[in-house]
């Protein structure tokens, strides 16, 4: 049976923690993650897990413990955002090289400068290439059943690989909102317990983990982790599976939303959805024939999927919550553009870079997406491939 | 991949399917298979007549590579001697010379 509350996504997170009661939990603070070691620190205090956790002194020495503890065989977990997450970058690597399969809560936070604490993806986009599967949800629900799955994908004997559940900064971590959470037992059931193969502190099997790489070796190393991250996509699939089985709630690598027969749509990732949903019902109800597709998987990237999703279509906007200043589009766009590249028929596309560090997204901002999608097909121009919305303007024909 | 696959099975001619996962390596004391003797850019040689098996040199060797048996030293491992000249300073009596690599 679920039990309904109402939490907080940090909240979420740290009772999904809680109820996996994993073996290490390295942390170190960062707003807006802080709350999540917060909470769970409290049912350190209270018996309610018997996790070690070791308090260090930054975020380069929380993962390098996380790396230490899964290599001897434990669950190791930890939660950062922005900065702490790119003072990772280092070990973020390592990490996913020596194929440790930690689980890393981030609630995703803008970057420096200027400083800033409110949400953006700059701090979790800047990581897309470190080798961490990154899975992102659009409420505190979704944060928490993300957060269920995690362990199991990560620890899926063709993937072994880190993962990062990515929650929106204050907009999830921190609104309070209801949610359906799992009973104890049935959680600890569902995510099992860990039986690595190789450990060191396995006895019987003396173990040397991250070796040296010389050239002769290095190029072998990253194509088999280049295959654990593709086999990861099949992974996420049949855990959502089985999770759908045990707990009735549906994922898959995107969501589409009213994509049937969508003639304009939008792709984005995270709370926007939730937003840009209700533009959909309200332009539905006027005739517009506009559709959604969320990313819920940002790494593997799910390229196939989205194209198919949108090859019908006949102009998409992809919004970038992160600009990557590669000055012609953010990274949600490079990569779904290019995944087009070799449809048959594929829609007109532009990208729209919004919602830097906390900036609102409102269903207004969202439905002036779509009347800038009818305004294409009308007129067959697609205007600036690249711009940005929800900044303050002197020129008058943006968004 | 393979479950309990043996350092010496790893080479360079493997494919990447045969690699361990992570690379890791599963027995202990494989550095004996990497030969780091050819980085030596000098050597030291052992003259045996001046030694006097004081045995200074063997724990100050960092690659283990002056191997003791029954409490005396014998010829250096220059497979794995790297040529940091440590035991040529450590030497008291002058026992170990210290010449370029021809």
């Amino acid at each position: 049976m679920s039990i309904r509350d109402r939490l907080s996504g940090n909240e979420a997170i740290a009772t999904a923690m809680r109820q996996i009661n994993p073996d290490v939990f390295a942390m170190f603070p960062i707003t807006p993650s802080t709350e999540i070691p917060q909470y769970f620190a409290q049912y350190v205090a209270d018996g309610k897990v018997d996790t070690e956790f070791i308090t260090v002194e930054s975020e380069h020495s929380s993962l390098s413990a996380c790396m230490g503890a899964e290599a001897a065989g434990c669950r190791a977990v930890t939660a950062t955002s922005s900065a702490g997450l790119a003072y990772m970058n280092e070990v973020l690597y390592v990490a996913a090289s020596s194929r440790l399969p930690i689980v890393l809560a981030v609630s995703c936070r803008a970057l420096t400068g200027p400083i800033n604490i409110n949400h953006d993806y700059s701090d979790s986009m800047a990581e897309r290439d470190s080798g961490f599967i990154q899975i992102y949800a659009e409420n505190n629900q979704e944060a928490y059943d993300n957060y269920l799955q995690a362990h199991r994908i990560a620890e899926t004997a063709d993937v072994r690989l880190p993962i990062m559940i990515c929650e929106d900064g204050f907009i999830t971590s921190h609104a309070i909102e209801n949610i359906e959470l799992e009973e104890d037992d049935a959680v600890k059931a569902f995510v099992g317990e860990y039986k690595p193969e190789h450990y060191l502190l396995k006895e019987e099997n003396p173990l040397a983990v991250g070796p040296y790489g010389v050239s002769g070796y290095y190029m072998e190393a990253r194509v088999a982790q280049a295959e654990a991250m593709k086999n990861a996509k099949r992974a996420i699939l049949d855990v959502a599976a089985d999770f759908e089985r045990t707990f009735g709630r549906k994922y898959g690598l995107i969501e589409e939303y009213c994509m049937e027969d969508a003639e304009l749509a939008i792709v984005l990732m995270g709370s926007s959805a939730g937003t840009a949903k209700a533009a959909v019902n309200e332009l539905r109800a006027q005739g517009v024939k506009a559709g959604l597709v969320k990313v819920r998987v940002f790494r593997p990237f799910p390229g196939e999927e989205i194209a198919q999703a949108i090859s019908h279509c006949k102009a998409v906007a992809v919004l970038d919550k992160s600009e990557g200043f590669s000055g012609c589009g953010g990274p949600l766009f490079a990569e779904t553009a290019s995944m087009c590249i070799n449809l048959e028929k594929r829609p007109k596309m532009v990208d729209i870079v919004y919602g830097l560090g906390g900036r609102d997204f409102t269903v207004d901002h969202a439905k002036r997406v779509y009347r800038r999608l009818e305004k294409i097909v009308a007129t067959g121009e697609v205007g600036p491939i690249y711009s940005h919305m929800g900044q303050r303007d002197l020129r008058e024909d943006v968004q | 991949m393979s479950e309990f696959k043996k350092a010496k099975d790893i080479n360079e001619q493997i494919p990447w399917q045969e690699l361990t996962t992570g690379c890791e390596i599963y027995e202990p004391g494989t550095s004996r298979l990497t030969m780091t003797g050819e980085w030596r850019s000098k050597i030291p040689v052992w003259n045996a007549e001046k030694c006097k098996q004081c045995l200074l040199c063997a724990p100050f060797c960092p690659d283990s590579s002056i191997p003791v048996k029954d409490g005396k030293r014998t010829e250096f491992d220059y497979d794995h001697c790297k040529g940091c000249g440590i035991c040529f300073k450590a030497c008291p009596f002058g026992a170990i010379d210290w010449k370029e690599v021809h």
